[in-house]
């Protein structure tokens, strides 16, 4: 199998920028990575179909070794369709989120600070049991 | 014609069901009827496969009649027969739920008319899931699922769910691009993407590449599976979600997960290289899960943390891969489906009756709805797996299964997962304790719904008595029942489910035993779909 330079190096420029981007905690940015790395994938997949031949229409009398292997295309046009409707859907809520709270960033879980932050005391748990002097409790106290 | 060539059904019908329902998007009623009976006949079908299936073997339908490795191939054998029944039945259960809860008062919580199109794409996603034997379909399959979770996920786009949202889209596309990378080094590395023709021929690759490979695909499917250090993304996004919603998510779809790491480990890449690396992440992932649950207050995040401690018991059985570990882990995964489904389901009912899901705010609602508290109660000693409920049984196949293997790292991980075991039981105490036992004049700032009483003191059945204050919930809104019945039907059924896996056990473990056997030996698999001597 030969191995096309170009779209090895093409590839890893993508993968590198990509997840560069996907590290941002700028939601576009994030997105762009995410359209990045999608390309990326593609063109590694492509890479696999190894070395280009005639295209893959049935003539008689030619070897199925001359055909251009044709599959990867075909997963390529699937995943193309696949990071599409991802990214379009992504688009949407990123502009959901700038709506609704002017953020284009990745938020904090409320929740996760809570519970970060709740002491490790919990009266529930913890707290020691009132010892009942009195033979029935119904005649002691009110507590 | 056997019942396995009804595969594509399992497919095609959901689907045919999600372009009905959006045809009928205007008419709510149309819609239930329709996507009920969709999936209730897909159920119907999938039974009558797994029946079938112990007789007639591993079976491959070759769709379009293109002959296998070119073409896609959809496979039944027992262990998918077995998940596309549970599956169906959970999924079949939580519409009914959902639907339910749209009747019962129709407000912004309930479905709308999106959810049932999506759902029942979700559904066809995850059977496709299942029976390909196609690498590049599964990869299809997961993509269907996901992208309809994603709109299930964000259903309504409050601010909340469009925060969680974000963070699981951003992580599941990420898996998934790994899993594609993974598919297109596969493909170079062997020249095919059908499952069966990749056992024979991955064995002929250099083993630096194929454990490369091996680890690419785990990796991508730990992340969809939730086994730790991938887990994080799941307790912060599950949560938000509407309750049905939820409860499908936890029962299906970090299971697809396990499922393809299943079909990884003993199809593609059998032996036991790295079976010691999948007993610490077994282990971990047990251990973190379950001491995350512990720190927990509101009760939709606390399951979600025990759903992560839990995969660990389905990786742990995966990296015994003895015909008894890999037995009782399928047994497993069929439970937990089933039990972590109706936890989440009872937490929606918990919800609606006690006005929140956080256990500091809740308070008697054994008394206020003994029903409620059964419906609690047998899931949650379920997944704890106190004898003699499914999870007992399953735990107890797995333990078994690390015994009788008997290397250091295999009794650590049994230690691990009765230490596991135990810290559930604590988990479910604490919030047994909390929401059900004690007093409602306890809770720390209660919702009015929980104090409040008819006249006569007993205990509320529909919201009226609260729609007359100034604030809350129902304030100003028609009165609703708070338990309906067509919210807790579904959720009765499958708790009874649930026990109905104990009660079977018996044909149920010979079942999974059966299919451990056949996915360990390989061959049928592979003479199904490449014929006869195609593994020589």
């Amino acid at each position: 199998m030969t191995v096309n330079i170009t779209l090895i190096v093409l590839m890893a420029v993508f993968f590198a920028a990509g997840i560069y981007l996907l590290l941002e905690r700028s939601l576009t940015r994030v997105l762009l990575g995410l359209i990045l790395m999608g390309n990326g994938a593609n063109i590694l997949i492509l890479a696999t179909s190894g070395e280009g031949g005639k295209s893959p229409l049935y003539v008689s009398g030619t070897a199925a070794e001359d055909y251009t292997d044709s599959l990867p295309q075909a997963l390529i046009l699937t995943a193309i369709v696949i990071t599409f409707a991802v990214t379009a859907f992504m688009l949407g809520i990123i502009y959901r989120s700038w709506v609704l709270g002017r953020e284009d960033d990745v938020q904090d879980d409320p929740e996760d600070r809570r519970v970060a932050d709740q002491d490790s005391y919990d009266y529930e748990d913890d707290a020691d049991i009132i010892a009942d002097t009195t033979e029935f409790a119904d005649e002691g106290e009110p507590r | 014609m056997i019942a396995a060539d009804l595969a594509p059904l399992a497919v095609v019908l959901p689907f045919l069901g999600a372009a009905v329902t959006f045809i009928l998007i205007r008419h709510s009623r149309a819609q239930r009827a329709v996507s009920i009976t969709t999936l209730s006949v897909t159920l119907l079908i999938e039974v009558v496969m797994l029946l079938a299936a112990p007789a007639a073997g591993t079976h491959a339908v070759r769709l379009g009649g293109w002959e296998p490795p070119f073409g896609i191939v959809l496979v039944v054998d027992q262990f998918s027969a077995l998940m596309l029944v549970v599956s169906s039945a959970v999924s079949l259960s939580v519409l009914i739920y959902a639907a339910g809860q749209g009747m019962a008062d129709g407000d912004e919580d309930g479905p709308v008319s999106i959810f049932h199109p999506t759902y029942l794409i979700l559904v066809a996603g995850v059977s496709n899931a299942f029976l390909t034997g196609d690498l590049f379909n599964l990869y299809v399959g997961f993509e269907i699922l996901l992208t309809a979770s994603y709109v299930l996920m964000t259903l309504g786009g409050t601010a909340p769910r469009i925060r969680a949202g974000v963070t699981y889209v951003v992580v599941s596309v990420v898996s998934s691009m790994l899993f594609l990378i993974a598919i297109a080094m596969i493909y170079g590395a062997t020249g095919t993407i059908n499952m069966a023709d990749l056992a024979v021929k991955l064995e002929t690759v250099d083993p630096a590449t194929q454990l490369v490979l091996h680890l690419m695909l785990l990796v991508a499917f730990g992340i969809k599976a939730a086994v730790f250090p991938l887990s994080f993304w799941l307790p912060d996004s599950y949560p938000t979600a509407p309750a049905p919603v939820t409860a499908v998510f936890a029962g299906l779809l970090t299971k697809v997960g396990v499922y393809a790491m299943v079909r990884v480990e003993t199809l593609l890449f059998p032996g036991d290289r790295i079976n010691s690396l999948l007993m610490v992440v077994a282990l971990l992932t047990m251990l973190v899960g379950i001491l995350g649950a512990l720190a927990q207050s509101d009760i939709k995040r606390l399951l979600s943390f025990t759903l992560v401690s839990h995969i660990g018991y389905m990786v742990f059985g995966l990296a015994i891969s003895t015909r008894l570990g890999l037995g009782a882990a399928v047994y497993y995964v069929a439970h937990h489906i089933t039990v972590q489904t109706s936890l989440f389901l009872v937490t929606g009912l918990i919800e609606r009756r006690g006005g929140t899901a956080n256990v500091d705010r809740l308070g008697g609602l054994a008394r206020l709805s003994p029903l409620l508290g059964i419906l609690f109660f047998l899931p949650a000693m379920n997944l704890a797996g106190i004898p003699p409920f499914s999870g007992f049984l399953g735990k107890l196949g797995l333990i078994q299964a690390g015994v009788e293997l008997g290397t250091p790292l295999s009794y650590v991980l049994v230690a691990g997962g009765v230490v596991t075991s135990l810290l559930t039981l604590l988990v479910m105490a604490r919030v047994w304790n909390r929401a059900f036992w004690r007093s409602p004049v306890d809770a720390e700032n209660p919702d009015p719904i929980l104090l409040a009483s008819k006249a006569d003191g007993s205990s509320l059945g529909t919201s009226r008595h609260v729609t007359e204050e100034d604030t809350g919930r129902f304030a100003g809104k028609d009165p609703v029942r708070l338990l309906p019945g067509s919210m807790t039907g579904p959720t009765i059924g499958l708790v009874a489910l649930g026990l109905a896996l104990t009660v079977l056990a018996g044909p149920l473990f010979a079942l999974s035993d059966d299919a451990a056997q056949e996915m360990l030996d390989r061959t049928p698999y592979i003479e199904a779909v490449l014929g006869a001597g195609a593994d020589e």
